[in-house]
């Protein structure tokens, strides 16, 4: 038994409101809808994307949604390109509001906001991490750090107090990490690990605390395999893990659950967890189809998570026993990024993933509960 | 001494010769010889034993006891004619009861002799003979007869059982007989001792004499069986007998000092004992220098390395011997490094020489590396370069091995060398032998040890973490109770479609061309390089259009990225081009291997195509089928018998083959489809071009000169595509050609160009049809037979340095004989 095309409601979003503004050929377009077969009783056909932004003309590097705010504020996602531009999506009109250039027409790989949308840190392979005042308008770098690091990791943050924050950053050392304090930008310490250790560099970063207040800690995944819980005020190592066999492309932290889950370059995820004597030890592992994975995010409800493949496909599972929910396939290059928006009304939130192909997908996944 | 006894001796054994002749003469049997004979004896013990008796005494001794010999049974009182022997002097003793042995008469029978022997030997007077000769050899007796001695004691096993032919008993065995007398320099070595601590001198040299005379006769092992555990034993902590065995060893003539040494140095348990048995004899005595430094290191090659590891470590262990070490060192860095012994020698003398110098390496210390640092970096360095150089896997390993030592050695702070190379069981013993005491555990590092030793370098974690740290999954705690089920809620879509990832590779060889050249997409690329040779297979037609072109770009293909099996990807699909289209292509390749600007590489590769395509296209194959990937792998012949009536259409069109003579040139005569073998009609298009230019170098090229691995390549290709070319048309033009290029190469350095020669042979001679080869080359032919080993000189069975080489050419010579035969077998 085929079904017939399913009838789909991608009109709402392709809906311009009279006058939009931004750049002619930055255009969001809504999906055609795809023909589907699927037999009765079994399983429902995995979704399509909600809507798809098209038009930044280069890969994806990285996704930031910034949603959370009141109700004059709009929705926002910003995204990082291979080009250098970090572009600000408006998610009511799927149009680009402003593009920004800050790196050099070097590659943007991180872009995280402090506070609400108008405080931006972005950080690009030009070196630096730059601080961006977007308020009213503006689209100036009030600050930059300079990384003088090479490779491909992500900073981390994490705010300490109102106007505080903490930001770990892989250094220029080829296995240190930094970690400062903003907007002052006062270092606070270096960790280096121990001599001889072939660690490799750092890969991916998740600074975090237990409490709003306790001391902060940082889970860093590196070139080895291995994940290394830090103390960062005293600068000691706490634990170490070798969960992979290849480099620790991502890694994303459950600080209730004290849980984290892990991605590599080869075929596994690892989960693993933090006991009370703060040793870190595998939970769990889990085989996938294809090798590679380079993003990894939990939502913030800690429901689900969403893993980004070089294989094409975002894939989704419950976060509690890693259970497969979906494996979503409709990038033609590698997903290198997917990230979920943090909407009051848990019925809009959204996730969205960016890939080599140029794309953003946006998707409404598990939001019923 | 006993001066008035002498006198009383003489006079009684004078009177015991005349009563035991009367006795014999008589044929009686009386009191008289039991008497002369017990005062024989209590004269002996009263003169004081036979160690007291005089050069006269003992002169009449001698002819007493032969008397008694040859006294007959009846006269001889017995026990009191035993005792005689055995308490008279020990030399005369033996010496009569052997003259005895063999004497035929009345007196003593050879049974009665050799009875008389083996206790003589069971009541230990062999020490009382080897005593005698020593304090003789101290008082100056006269070498003839100590010579004499020497020999009779040394010979006596084979004297005996020359004697008693198959009755020997069994304690003449030479098994039994050397531990004995073992056993007796032991005793003897003990008297000199407990005489040294007396304030006595003694002279050793007779018991080195024997010594040096046993070992010499190849009885090391029974005589040093004994000897050297005891005396490890008793020089452990006394200088006396440390300075004993130092003269034992010392004492022994020149002509004896190599079997000695080597004994000593392959029975010591350790270089330490070793030391303490030679002590600086290698510094004292030329000979023995000669056999330690030279003769066991750079001439022989066939002792164990627990031998070299003795013997080295003996050189280290003193400061007058560390000077020989770093001599010898130098010689053989020497050797190592020089290229004419690297091409000439055998595999196992490298082997070896490699061993003892990395032995040697470990026993330096700081400074004597330091004196010496520019001479090792420069033997280094010249000994990695011919080893590379060589086209025997083993020997370049071997030079890595060594090199990387020796540059670890005198690097301490610096850069080292670091080869890359398979570790294997000989090179991981190598490097064992730099280490001077192993480890006590050498386990191969497990994959836990590693998460255990980054746990270690972690000075934080506490100690109950280290279990967890493997990648096992822990069961969870006691919160996993709570989250049992609470995933279900979320409803898992269909994930059925998630399947591995295919790229999807052009479908067209066109396409393929230019993905090849011009693409920047690595993943479509790669999987182009993956597509490729099925697409060849399954497309002859459009590949015959663009063959040439394909061939060329598949040669000048580098890996991108990192496929794996590229090399192996490129090389089928290298095949499937030159098996669909093998006139063009192989022209091609054939013309680019002697062309300019290609690596050695890249020319091996072509041989390699060349090799395996001919393969496939000769063998059977079937029009229609599509051939699968793993095609062009050799595949079995079918069997003759497996189908009669191709089996016999076969035989009749070799048989018209054999008889037929055609005049059409090869190019022209195209099989027709059923034909089994598709490579006898193009074997000259990849035969002839290869041999036509090796002997023209090139200014990047020169098979003749150091490119020789691309030639033993070259000649293998040739020995192959010989021996696939079995019943072509072309292929007695094509043996001619071959032998003629042998003859000019026989004479090649590299033992594996040689072995490629001979395989070239080998496979001519299975190949050409025996009537063809007589016919045509009857002359080269003999020539060949007569470099592989019929002459007496020059012969490759024989002289042939690689063991390879000389099997081969008796395998080629053994070919020739069997050919010869069955042509006796059929008169033409």
């Amino acid at each position: 038994m085929r079904a017939s095309r399913r009838p789909r409601d991608v009109t709402r979003g392709a809906r311009r409101p009279p006058g939009s503004r931004g750049d002619r050929r930055i255009i969001a377009a809504p999906l055609p809808p795809r023909r589907r077969s699927f037999i009765a009783g079994m399983a429902l056909p995995p979704p399509d994307p909600q809507f798809v932004l098209r038009g930044t003309s280069a890969a994806i590097h990285t996704l930031h949604f910034s949603c959370g705010g009141q109700e004059p504020d709009l929705p926002v996602l910003f995204s990082g390109s291979e080009n250098g531009l970090i572009h600000v999506w408006n998610l009511k009109t799927h149009r680009v509001d402003t593009a920004l250039d800050g790196h050099g027409r070097k590659s943007v790989y991180c872009v995280e906001t402090m506070g609400g949308k108008d405080r931006l840190l972005s950080q690009g392979r030009d070196q630096r991490i730059c601080l961006w005042d977007l308020a009213e308008g503006r689209t100036s770098v009030t600050d930059s750090v300079c990384t003088e690091h090479v490779g491909f990791c992500r900073c981390s943050l994490v705010q300490l107090a109102q106007g505080r924050w903490l930001m770990a950053t892989a250094a220029k050392g080829l296995q240190e990490v930094q970690v400062l304090e903003l907007p002052s930008k006062t270092s606070v310490c270096t960790l280096k690990p121990e001599v001889g250790a072939k660690l490799g560099m750092p890969m991916c970063l998740k600074l975090w605390q237990l409490s709003c207040g306790s001391q902060p800690l940082l889970l860093a995944g590196y070139e080895d395999g291995s994940v290394i819980l830090w103390n960062v005020t005293m600068g000691k190592a706490l634990s170490q893990l070798i969960c992979h066999q290849e480099p620790v492309m991502s890694l994303d932290f459950d600080s209730e659950r004290t849980k984290g889950i892990s991605g590599s370059s080869e075929k596994v995820l690892c989960i693993w967890s933090l006991n009370e004597q703060q040793n870190l030890q595998v939970y769990k592992t889990h085989e996938l189809v294809n090798a590679g994975i380079s993003d990894i995010t939990i939502r913030p409800d800690k429901k689900i998570l969403a893993t980004a493949g070089w294989d094409h496909r975002i894939r989704i599972f419950g976060w509690k026993k890693l259970k497969p929910l979906a494996v979503l396939d409709y990038h033609t290059a590698a997903v290198h990024c997917v990230s979920f928006s943090e909407h009051r009304n848990p019925r809009e939130r959204l996730l969205a993933a960016g890939s080599r192909d140029q794309r953003i997908s946006l998707w409404s996944l598990y939001t019923q509960s | 001494m006993a001066a008035p006894a002498g006198p009383e001796l003489e006079r009684v054994l004078r009177e015991a010769a005349a009563a035991l002749g009367r006795a014999g003469a008589a044929e009686g049997t009386g009191q008289g010889p039991a008497a002369a004979l017990g005062a024989v004896l209590s004269a002996l013990s009263a003169a004081g034993g036979p160690a007291a008796l005089g050069e006269r005494e003992r002169a009449q001794f001698g002819a007493f006891l032969r008397s008694l010999a040859r006294a007959p049974g009846a006269a001889r009182p017995d026990g009191e004619w035993q005792r005689c022997f055995l308490e008279g002097p020990p030399g005369l003793a033996l010496c009569i009861l052997l003259e005895a042995l063999g004497s035929a008469g009345p007196g003593l029978a050879p049974r009665e002799a050799a009875a008389m022997l083996e206790r003589f030997l069971r009541e230990g007077r062999l020490s009382a003979l080897l005593w005698d000769g020593c304090q003789q050899q101290a008082h100056g007796g006269c070498p003839e007869q100590q010579d004499a001695l020497l020999n009779r004691i040394v010979c006596l096993p084979e004297h005996v059982s020359n004697k008693l032919q198959g009755e020997n008993p069994p304690v003449f065995f030479p098994q039994n007989y050397f531990p004995l007398l073992g056993a007796a320099v032991l005793q003897v070595l003990q008297m000199i001792s407990d005489s040294l601590r007396g304030g006595l001198d003694c002279s050793i040299s007779f018991v080195s004499h024997v010594l040096g005379k046993v070992c010499i006769h190849g009885r090391q092992k029974e005589i040093l069986g004994v000897l050297v555990p005891r005396l490890t034993e008793l020089t452990k902590s006394d200088c006396i007998w440390q300075r004993i065995c130092w003269r034992l060893v010392e004492c022994v003539p020149e002509r004896w000092m190599e079997a000695v040494v080597l004994g000593f140095v392959q029975r010591a348990p350790g270089s330490d004992v070793l030391s303490r048995l030679l002590g600086n004899l290698v510094v004292k005595n030329k000979k023995a220098q000669f056999v330690v430094t030279q003769k066991v290191l750079l001439l022989q090659y066939g002792h164990t390395t627990a031998v070299l590891q003795n013997l080295l470590g003996y050189l280290s262990l003193d400061s007058l011997r560390r000077a020989l070490l770093l001599r010898v060192l130098q010689e053989l860095l020497e050797t190592w490094g020089s290229s004419s012994a690297v091409k000439h020698s055998p595999p196992e003398q490298q082997l070896y020489i490699s061993k003892a110098i990395l032995i040697c390496l470990s026993h330096l210390k700081e400074p004597e590396i330091e004196s010496c640092r520019q001479e090792l970096l420069t033997s280094m360095m010249e000994g990695v370069k011919c080893h590379l150089d060589s086209s025997l896997p083993q020997l370049r390993r071997l030079g890595m091995v060594v090199a990387e030592s020796i540059s670890s050695k005198i690097n301490t702070e610096g850069p080292v060398l670091k080869f890359e190379y398979e570790e294997d069981d000989e090179t991981r013993e190598l490097r064992s032998l730099l280490v001077q005491t192993p480890p006590l555990c050498v386990v191969p590092s497990l994959p836990g040890d590693e998460s255990e030793k980054a746990g270690a370098a972690l000075p934080l974690v506490p100690e109950s973490n280290k279990k967890s740290q493997t990648a096992a999954p822990v069961m969870p705690d006691k919160e996993s109770d709570a989250e049992l089920d609470s995933d279900d809620d979320l409803v898992p879509y269909d994930m059925s479609e998630d399947k591995e990832l295919k790229i999807k590779a052009p479908v067209y060889i066109r396409d393929c061309i230019e993905v090849l050249t011009g693409s920047e997409d690595v993943d479509k690329w790669e999987a182009t390089v993956k597509a490729l040779e099925s697409l060849i297979r399954r497309n002859p037609a459009a590949t015959r259009e663009v063959s040439v072109e394909l061939a060329k770009i598949l040669l000048h293909l580098e890996e991108k990225t990192c496929i794996e099996g590229f090399v192996e990807l490129r090389q089928r699909a290298q095949v499937a081009v030159l098996t669909t289209d093998p006139i063009p292509v192989s022209k091609y390749l054939t013309s680019q291997f002697y062309s300019l600007n290609y690596s050695l590489r890249q020319r091996m590769d072509i041989l390699d195509v060349l090799v395996l395509a001919a393969q496939e296209l000769s063998c059977p194959k079937f029009h229609g089928k599509p051939k699968h990937s793993d095609a062009q792998k050799p595949r079995i012949q079918l069997l003759p018998g497996n189908d009669s009536s191709k089996d016999w259409r076969r035989i009749v069109d070799e048989r018209i083959k054999s008889k037929t003579r055609r005049f059409a040139t090869r190019q022209c005569h195209v099989e027709p489809a059923s034909s089994p073998n598709q490579f006898s009609s193009v074997a000259g298009h990849f035969f002839f071009p290869l041999l036509q230019h090796f002997d023209r170098p090139l200014t990047t090229f020169d098979l003749l000169g150091e490119d020789h691995l691309v030639l033993g390549r070259l000649v293998h290709t040739l020995a192959v595509l010989m021996y696939l070319a079995v019943n072509a048309v072309a292929v007695t033009a094509m043996g001619k050609a071959l032998l003629e290029f042998v003859w000019t190469l026989r004479f090649h350095t590299d033992s594996y160009v040689r072995q490629g020669l001979l395989s070239c042979i080998s496979s001519l001679l299975l190949s050409v049809p025996a009537e063809l080869l007589l016919a045509d080359m009857t002359e080269e032919l003999l020539e060949t037979q007569s470099w592989l080993g019929a002459a007496s000189f020059a012969d490759m069975v024989e002289k042939d340095p690689d063991g390879d080489c000389r099997r081969l050419a008796l395998q080629n010579l053994l070919l020739m004989e069997n050919l010869k035969k069955k042509l006796e077998a059929v008169p033409s």
